[in-house]
């Protein structure tokens, strides 16, 4: 991903954030580096250098973080990607071994995995934002108990993910789970939920669609950012309901819809959770998510190498997958201040 | 307003109609909970019946929770849990406030660019990173302990936080530190003296999400921890369900304890948490 593109992710978070005053709309000034004033006097250089030894030693903590937990892990793990490692041993270098290990096919749960995660993140993704956005849109509607509304479809994502899963597995139970009550009340078919092998990905879905909270309330601040008098105005010209949500609402909610579209990607390619506690990757690897698999090469065959080659072709996704949103954002988000 | 004969009728339609479907979603919202309290009450026999209908357990048996504490000891993973909860507090409220105060308050050479980077780590896979980790801290001999899963609180305590901070900062006026700088105050006491008795109510998000996070936290522990005395509550509500898969009723009463903290704290801050999703546009 280019520079450009990280400065407009920032951009995107600071457009997000309705804190702080001093960040114009889409402009990338805030990233300039402060130039400070020139000046002779020594005591002004000497402020300046106490200025910036307190600015790097308030912020040390953060950097130090950044570099061990973030800088540190991902060298360490493109080594280990062209190593045979497991923890006890020593690790010897392979080359590319690793690499070509997943790709030749002598690996078929590899693609199993990368099969059950394409799916989800194509059905997740989309589910998770056309869903919040419609909470979003109904809480900003005139009502009553606003508020009280707001907080309860914030509840379910509070909701530990053990305890979560287990009343879950209990809900969707074929057997004697509430869903099927339903099901057969409304006269459709019974289904088996997640043990079944089409079912599977589809149930999870449906499931996070419960701890989508964050993400409405993120809706729901851009929504009430939208400045009145573009409806206004729309009015006057006599534009109806729906008028307002194409020409005004939706393009003037495209950047949170981006950033939400953006993170959304990130975190549904590393969908974990339910596949560990729920399902096993069960049944016949149909829910084998990546990052599940991932951690199996890990934690339980213990080839960190073959893990960390994962991680990186993970990581390597990612990046491609986000630039080229970013790229397209430019015919579908519209940036108020102008692109530059 | 001024809405007379069929507009009047319309409009009071619409408004039940859209009551009603606000209503009907809140249900659904609730239905996990509902069904998890419904059946921690009730004896394991009756979860299975699902004809007639059982909205909610005519006799409620609290044996259920005494049982499920006895299963895995309770008292001792919540202790855990606490600490684990309490440390990761402490560290993140320091740290993520004192980067915020240099990213907001301090101009220094390199900030807006350090800042730049260490932002866009929010967008780096946590599990591109967690082997390496895993593979650094067990070099440093230090699985099986608390230290991993408590160490990087002190260092920055997530981006996140750094930003919602960062963001609440700058809305203090800037001739605060300045008067105070004139009567000679260094940064340490402005931090300490202005910024952070001014960010309370910032701080309690930051501490709120610190919380429910590491409350609900299962891959640090899966990871870290092997011995069951160091077990936390999420963790050990994951044993639980290997070795008593079909009493549902006790695994329901034991899912409700782990969650009935989380509900509390939300309920009493949730006007905190949503403010600083909102400030921010983040979640935690």
């Amino acid at each position: 991903m280019y520079i450009k593109d990280l400065k407009k992710l920032c951009c995107l978070i600071y457009e997000n954030s309705i804190g702080g005053d001093n960040v114009p709309k889409g402009s990338i000034t805030a990233f300039k580096t402060q130039r400070a004033t020139k000046s002779n006097s020594s005591t002004m250089s000497r402020r300046r250098l106490l200025t910036n030894i307190a600015g790097w030693g308030f912020a040390l903590p953060a950097i130090l973080g950044f570099l061990f937990f973030n800088i540190v892990p991902m060298a360490l793990s493109a080594y280990y990607s062209l190593c045979d490692y497991n923890v006890i041993g020593a690790s010897v270098f392979t080359g590319l071994k690793n690499y070509i290990s997943l790709f030749d096919g002598s690996d078929p749960a590899f693609w199993a995995s990368v099969k059950a995660t394409v799916k989800y993140t194509v059905l997740a993704v989309p589910a998770n934002l056309i869903f919040s956005f419609m909470i979003a849109l109904m809480l900003n509607r005139p009502m009553v108990g606003r508020a009280f509304f707001r907080s309860l479809f914030y509840l379910p994502s509070i909701v530990p993910a053990v305890a979560n899963s287990f009343v879950w597995l209990l809900l969707m139970n074929p057997d004697f789970g509430l869903f099927n009550v339903i099901l057969d009340f409304l006269g459709l078919p019974e289904s088996k939920w997640i043990w079944g092998e089409k079912t599977v990905i589809p149930s999870i879905v449906f499931m996070g669609i419960w701890g989508t909270g964050a993400t409405q309330v993120i809706f729901l601040a851009g929504l009430q950012n939208i400045p009145r008098v573009y409806y206004e105005a729309l009015e006057i010209d006599g534009g109806n309901a729906w008028h307002k949500l194409w020409k005004v609402t939706i393009p003037m909610i495209s950047p949170t819809m981006f950033y939400n579209l953006v993170m959304g990607i990130i975190g549904a390619l590393q969908v974990f959770n339910a596949s560990y506690i729920m399902t096993n990757g069960g049944p016949n690897n149909a829910s084998l998510f990546y990052v599940y698999n991932l951690w199996r090469q890990a934690f339980t065959y213990m080839d960190m190498g073959k893990a960390s080659a994962m991680a990186w072709l993970l990581f390597i996704t990612i990046l491609m997958l986000t630039a080229f949103v970013f790229r397209t954002s430019k015919k579908w988000v519209y940036y108020e201040g102008g692109d530059e | 307003m001024a809405l007379t004969g069929k507009n009047r009728i319309a409009y009071i339609v619409k408004r039940i109609l859209f009551y009603s479907f606000i209503l009907l979603l809140s249900l659904i919202c609730i239905i996990p909970l509902y069904w998890m309290v419904r059946s921690s009450f009730m004896k394991s026999t009756q979860i299975y019946i699902m004809d007639p209908f059982v909205f909610w357990p005519q006799e409620m048996i609290w044996q259920n929770y005494k049982d499920a504490t006895k299963f895995m000891p309770f008292l001792d993973y919540t202790l855990n849990t606490i600490f684990l909860v309490v440390v990761n507090i402490v560290g993140t409220v320091l740290t993520s406030a004192m980067c915020a105060y240099s990213f907001s308050r301090i101009k220094w050479k390199g900030r807006g660019i350090v800042f730049m980077i260490i932002l866009s780590s929010i967008m780096l896979p946590g599990s591109v990173t967690i082997i390496s980790q895993f593979i650094m801290w067990s070099n440093l001999k230090l699985i099986d302990t608390y230290w991993p899963l408590v160490l990087p609180a002190f260092f920055g305590g997530g981006v996140t936080n750094i930003f919602m901070l960062r963001q609440f900062f700058m809305t203090i006026p800037k001739d605060m530190d300045e008067s105070a700088t004139i009567d000679g105050a260094g940064h340490i006491r402005i931090f300490l003296q202005i910024i952070i008795p001014l960010s309370k109510s910032a701080i309690i998000v930051v501490g709120l999400f610190t919380f429910l996070g590491c409350w609900n936290d299962v891959f640090g522990p899966i990871m870290y921890l092997n011995t069951p005395e160091k077990f936390t509550l999420s963790l050990g509500l994951l044993q639980f369900r290997g070795e008593y898969s079909t009493k549902w009723n006790l695994l329901m009463a034991a899912s409700t304890l782990v969650v009935a903290p989380c509900i509390i704290v939300y309920l009493v801050g949730q006007k905190y948490l949503i403010e600083g999703i909102t400030l921010t546009g983040l979640k935690a």
